[in-house]
């Protein structure tokens, strides 16, 4: 069967086994040919090979509810339970996830194993912070469970561990209580890179904030930017919304996408944008996952796909070094249409999450040969300004730039080879970060 | 007696944890339904009941069957009566995949599938109308496939079986009308599931999700046959009028 990450690139021919209850999952562990490796697979909506290998092990039909407790705002899941579906059942009862990603079409399983960040990354940290506890499946077939005080090494390299210390079967989730399904947003235009940086510093007391960055404005334009914040409603109640939905075509010709239509289509959204209502109620779906009506989103790249790149670089140097790299995007006439500009807040204690505090941008890229010297340039200037790739997001990055910008990446080898010592678990992503060899 | 062409409320499903049960069992338990569950595995069964309790049902309780040991069916029904006391819908979802190619040279291989697909589900559907005609209401919802329209190649022991119980239904439709007992036969087309993993997947293939919703409906909306989605039900006229001298030679 042949499988691909959310760009559709790579794309690789996999043996995929769908679980449906833990039992079956330790036979297939048993017998490991040690040069064949095994990577669980939730939705597959990171973006390279984080879950791509030769041996795959979906949880997409694992997906049962445990345990809801109404009261406290604690769920219990199996891996393969959607976010989508967590939010379907504790929404309408007031509860919702603290940390949402930009997209609720990933499992809680690909959640934890990504250590995904949202739009209050600044605040609220990220994803494992409001996982109480992990069960999981270890390489040897035995079951375990782990959280912050118990096992608590072995928490801190699964969270972000990309699948490589075992394979999640549930979690327990705590949740906040709110009391609309609706978010307070505010509209921000920014002229140029300066400015918006200003206005995240001023408004970073905000709940939820995130801007979205013209990537091929040149000259004084540069960096120019819409910051839309967020606060929860107090009024609009808890009745979910019906949704309009569309579905991107199976085939879309990809040469429409170019940088004369990013560019068109960036100048027109900017315009738009800052005509546009502010501040304004908006259903909690289409501010967290603005993407999301759009099913399939990626198909509009062709079918070579594209590239996401996200980095993130420190506070002091963040400026100077997204402006260095804004220059190069444009000058080598590469667009982006969603550049997504975030702050981030401090990092936490998990071996391999990417956030730290400074500010991150995600850019996609039409897949065509000059993309790649191009982006290992700018691995260049990221990781020269002590900052990192997300490797969530990627599908290219070479190991040497991985090591250098991972300083706990020793740390996370010696855990995996205490809980996988023959490397049973690995993917592509995996074997060309030197992560599990 | 209460009356359930409103809304069905006490749901018994056969085959409990099967993608497409499980997907038709979390609308109902959506809606606060009562639900009894039967199927093969425990740990399964209690998982899904934890599950549908979650999401809402009411209730969920549940009983262990091999459905292929015929001695133990009326037992079993007889559990699921003394529950739940009236049934409002009983919907048989249980169902395996046979490997066409072994079961065409190994007939024990083939009478295992006829078993577990076709006589199984007669026998659970004799017992079932008794109850119901006792009842003197409800609905009896089977899914079959659209694979029981014609015999294919590919796939005609799996074909045959289910043509069976699809014409059975169409006698017992008849049979029950006048005790007010309703009769549905579900038809899904391709559905992307744990039975089928193995199979490379296209256009044509729906979630267990969505087949559920139309189970649904269709038991709302007391329709006889359904195929699901609807365009397998064009497909299949389109599959049955071929004229058997090019069909024998088209490996479908």
């Amino acid at each position: 069967m042949e499988i691909n990450g959310w760009g559709r690139y790579p794309k690789i021919d996999a043996q995929v086994d769908e679980l449906v209850d833990s039992c079956r999952l330790s036979a297939l562990l048993q017998h490991p040919n040690p040069n064949v490796q095994l990577i669980a697979r939730g939705a597959g909506r990171s973006y390279g090979d984080s879950s791509l290998a030769q041996r795959v092990v979906s949880s997409r039909f694992l997906d049962n509810f445990i345990e809801f407790d109404a009261e406290n705002g604690l769920l219990s899941c199996a891996a393969g339970a959607t976010l989508e579906q967590v939010l379907d059942i504790c929404v309408p009862q007031g509860w919702l996830l603290p940390v949402l990603p930009g997209t609720r079409f990933v499992t809680v399983g690909g959640a934890i194993a990504s250590d995904v960040h949202g739009k209050n990354h600044h605040l609220d940290g990220c994803f494992s912070n409001f996982v109480q506890s992990i069960t999981l499946m270890l390489a040897s077939g035995e079951i375990t469970t782990c959280n912050q005080t118990t096992n608590s090494q072995l928490f801190e390299a699964t969270c972000g561990g990309m699948g490589l210390t075992g394979i999640i079967l549930d979690a327990k989730l705590k949740l906040e209580k709110i009391t609309s399904v609706y978010i307070e947003q505010h509209t921000l235009p920014a002229a140029n890179l300066d400015e918006i940086f200003d206005l995240f510093e001023k408004h970073s007391g905000n709940k939820y904030s995130v801007a979205w960055i013209d990537c091929l404005a040149q000259g004084s334009r540069r960096g120019r930017s819409i910051l839309y914040t967020g606060e929860p409603a107090r009024y609009g109640g808890l009745e979910k919304r019906g949704r309009l939905n569309m579905t991107a075509p199976p085939v879309f010709p990809a040469t429409l996408i170019n940088r004369y239509s990013i560019g068109a289509f960036n100048r027109l959204y900017y315009t738009m944008q800052t005509l546009g209502r502010s501040p304004d109620l908006q259903y909690y779906e289409n501010f967290f996952f603005p993407l999301d009506w759009i099913r399939g989103w990626n198909r509009l790249y062709g079918s070579n796909g594209f590239l996401q790149y996200q980095f993130v670089v420190p506070q002091e140097s963040a400026k100077a070094a997204i402006d260095t790299i804004l220059r190069e995007i444009s000058s080598q006439g590469k667009g982006s249409f969603l550049s997504v500009l975030k702050k981030m807040g401090p990092e936490n204690s998990n071996l391999l999450s990417f956030p730290l505090e400074g500010y991150t941008l995600a850019l996609d890229f039409k897949i065509e040969e000059s993309l790649f010297p191009l982006l290992d340039k700018l691995d260049r200037i990221v990781v020269d300004n002590g900052g990192r790739i997300y490797l969530t997001k990627d599908a290219r990055m070479s190991d040497e730039i991985f090591t250098k910008s991972y300083p706990r990446l020793d740390q996370f080898k010696k855990i995996r080879a205490q809980f996988d010592p023959d490397s049973l678990f690995g993917s592509v992503q995996s074997r060309r970060l030197g992560l599990s060899n | 007696m209460q009356n359930s062409a409103i809304e069905p409320n006490r749901i018994l499903i056969i085959g409990a944890t099967s993608a497409i049960a499980k997907a038709t069992a979390r609308i109902y338990a959506a809606k606060g339904c009562r639900l009894h569950l039967i199927a093969r595995n425990p740990d399964a069964l209690q998982a899904t009941a934890d599950d549908l309790s979650v999401r809402g049902a009411r209730e969920v309780t549940f009983s262990m069957l091999d459905v292929n040991d015929f001695e133990k069916h009326e037992e079993a029904l007889q559990s699921a009566m003394k529950s739940m006391s009236e049934i409002d819908v009983a919907l048989i979802c249980h169902g395996s995949l046979p490997d066409q190619q072994a079961s065409e040279k190994d007939f024990d291989l083939a009478r295992h599938e006829i078993n577990t697909n076709g006589l199984s589900v007669i026998s659970l559907l004799t017992s079932l109308s008794g109850y119901f005609i006792e009842q003197g209401n409800g609905t009896i919802a089977v899914v079959t496939s659209v694979a029981g329209d014609r015999g294919r190649q590919s796939n005609y022991v799996y074909g045959s079986v289910k043509a069976m119980v699809s014409t059975y239904l169409q006698g017992l439709r008849g049979r029950l009308l006048p005790h007010n007992v309703h009769v549905v036969d579900i038809r899904p087309g391709f559905v992307d599931s744990p039975m089928t993993a193995h199979i490379e997947k296209g256009a044509l293939w729906s979630s267990p999700d969505r087949i559920g919703k139309i189970i649904v409906n269709g038991i709302g909306k007391r329709r006889h046959t359904v195929y699901a989605p609807f365009y397998w039900r064009f497909i299949m006229l389109i599959v049955r009028s071929i004229p058997e001298v090019l069909f024998k030679r088209i490996k479908l």
